[in-house]
């Protein structure tokens, strides 16, 4: 049971806070959306979960270890990040580059040859790519690229899931298999978090929502408790409503 | 497979061609009469003695240097453009090359040749390590390299040091230093068995050493930072393939001198072949530039005997107008430098 925690996070670049002050946790077994307006520091704070920036103060722990003290091989065991912008421009084909997500665990002993084939069929499978397992990559729709990064993330096999921005050139059918993607590896145990624009995506499959402004957690909570019209319409300058689902158990929201 | 059966048949060609033709004709049966000979066969009709001289003391010699030479030039070069995510980056362009003639240059000229005939590569594979390096560090930006400054950081180096070659050379010309056209331009005339094992020595170990990070140069294609997020230290990575880049490069330019646009022209060829996979790339490519080299002395020996022409004059005369096609590929594919 594998949790990661921001714990007073700050980060500042030239003279700048990015972020300040962030304390959050990601829990085994829940899924953490992210949400918050341009500039609000979610990239950042992933950014800085997965241990790709170093907080200017604060700390960034996996079950109670600074991020700072792994080894990069053994955080790749620990912990897979989807980045917002990924490069896929090189001829590989889908089911290589998907597999390149297993090196680090081949590397350690951590899985066999059969086992990592496994791995990487069950995951083309469920990002529905079986039937492209064959196509060149730069072949690929921007939707479908998408797709193939997110494969070589889930085939790491991590506790932890840190995906930045997963649903971004998704048309709504895949935007709603990949969240019921991060829904069930929660579901199996894993921490999921996840930056999202999209708050009906966010309200339907978090289990937390945190609201990200000027680089603070502004909320933090269930989506019942977070998403309220008052502080969502001051923190995205917008006016915005919040409605109950006609057909789910969830809210909807409008602006 | 059949890219792989391709470049051995090139690479077989190259070989026969250069053992055979010359001042001294000697047919691939005579060649295989020597080879037999050898081997303690009986071969029927015997080569004439002046063959068996000229292919034993200076052809066989020359066109092993040239292979070794071709090989780890190639391989270098697919390196390089692996750790430097550009497909620009090759021994001449990033600063190696010269660095590496400035390193053997000064190891020569302190007497180092004299200690051992390992230093002046050993010395090269250092200057070539530090220029690579000065050139990565002034490019760097973020987690990434820019193509632009990585050329043009190229070019400020490759000056000073072809300047500081040159200084050493006019200075030192007494010690045994060999002249500035056979560092800027290369020969393979005058390889010896024993400048050919010294030669063997660096390339084998690296090229194997090389062929083991294949799969790490396979992810750092993601992204420095997603390669970080796989599990690949990423600094280590370019130290180390840098590393046996320079040894690659400095056991070829001690020998040699300067084979320009070999790691472009080979890797390339190969990768339009086969696609970007480093495992089969390295060694397509390291079979593909010693295809090359031999082919490119083949002709610099023979197309104006009894003049020769530096391997290095061949090799850029297709390499620059190659690295021009290149620079405007790239940057079409990066959406321009504005």
């Amino acid at each position: 049971m594998t949790a990661v925690a921001a714990e007073g996070v700050g980060y500042t670049v030239g003279g700048k806070a990015i972020l300040a002050g962030v304390d959050l946790r990601a829990e085994a077994g829940s899924l953490l959306a992210l949400v918050g307006p341009n500039g609000a520091g979610k990239s950042t704070l992933i950014r800085a979960l997965a241990g790709d920036v170093r907080p200017s103060s604060g700390v960034v722990q996996y079950d109670g270890r600074p991020v700072g003290g792994f080894k990069p091989r053994e955080l790749a065991l620990v912990r897979a990040v989807l980045p917002q912008h990924s490069n896929l421009e090189f001829g590989f084909t889908v089911r290589e580059a998907a597999a390149l997500g297993r090196r680090a665990r081949s590397r350690m002993g951590a899985s066999s040859p059969e086992e990592d084939r496994a791995a990487v069929d069950r995951v083309l499978s469920d990002t529905e790519l079986s039937g492209l397992a064959d196509r060149l990559v730069p072949t690929l729709s921007a939707g479908e690229r998408a797709r193939v990064m997110l494969a070589r993330v889930l085939v790491q096999q991590t506790p932890v899931l840190l995906l930045d921005e997963p649903t971004a050139s998704l048309d709504i059918r895949y935007q709603h298999l990949v969240m019921r993607l991060a829904r069930a590896r929660a579901g199996r145990g894993g921490a999921v978090a996840a930056v999202l624009h999209d708050l009906n995506l966010a309200a339907r499959y978090a289990d937390r929502l945190g609201v990200m402004s000027g680089g603070r957690l502004a909320a933090f909570g269930p989506p019942r408790r977070v998403l309220r019209p008052d502080l969502l319409s001051e923190v995205y300058r917008h006016p915005i409503r919040v409605i109950e689902h006609p057909g789910e158990a969830g809210l909807l929201v409008v602006s | 497979m059949v890219v792989l059966a391709g470049l051995g048949a090139a690479l077989l060609t190259a070989v026969v061609l250069n053992l055979g033709m010359g001042a001294v004709e000697i047919s691939p049966g005579a060649v295989l009469v020597l080879l037999a000979e050898r081997m303690g066969l009986e071969a029927g009709a015997g080569a004439e003695p002046v063959q068996a001289s000229v292919f034993w003391s200076i052809r066989l010699p020359r066109l092993v240097m040239a292979l070794a030479v071709g090989a780890g030039l190639a391989a270098a070069g697919v390196g390089l453009q692996g750790v430097f995510r550009n497909p620009l980056a090759e021994s001449q362009v990033t600063g190696v090359s010269w660095g590496a003639a400035a390193g053997a240059v000064t190891a020569i000229a302190a007497g180092g040749a004299g200690a051992s005939p390992l230093v002046p590569p050993a010395a090269a594979a250092l200057g070539g390590f530090a220029a690579a390096m000065a050139v990565y560090r002034t490019a760097r930006r973020g987690r990434g390299v820019e193509a632009v400054t990585l050329i043009l950081a190229g070019v400020a180096v490759n000056a000073a040091l072809a300047a500081f070659t040159g200084l050493l050379v006019n200075l030192a010309a007494a010690q045994g230093v060999r002249s500035l056209a056979f560092w800027s331009l290369g020969t393979l005339g005058g390889a010896t068995w024993e400048s050919v094992a010294v030669t063997l020595l660096f390339t084998v170990p690296c090229l194997v050493l090389l062929a083991r990070r294949a799969g790490d140069l396979n992810v750092m294609l993601l992204g420095e930072e997603e390669a970080g997020h796989i599990g690949l230290d990423p600094r280590r990575l370019r130290v180390e393939v840098a590393a046996l880049a320079a040894l690659l490069t400095g056991a070829a330019v001690s020998a040699a001198g300067i084979v320009g646009f070999v790691g472009l022209l080979a890797p390339h060829t190969v990768r339009l072949l086969i696609g970007p996979d480093n495992r089969f790339l390295l060694w397509g490519a390291a079979l593909a530039g010693a295809a090359l080299t031999a082919g490119a002395d083949l002709a610099a020996r023979t197309a104006a005997a009894p003049v020769e022409i530096p391997i290095g004059v061949l090799t850029s005369l297709a390499g620059g107008p190659f690295f021009l096609w290149l620079l405007r590929s790239t940057r079409r594919a990066q959406g321009g430098w504005g």
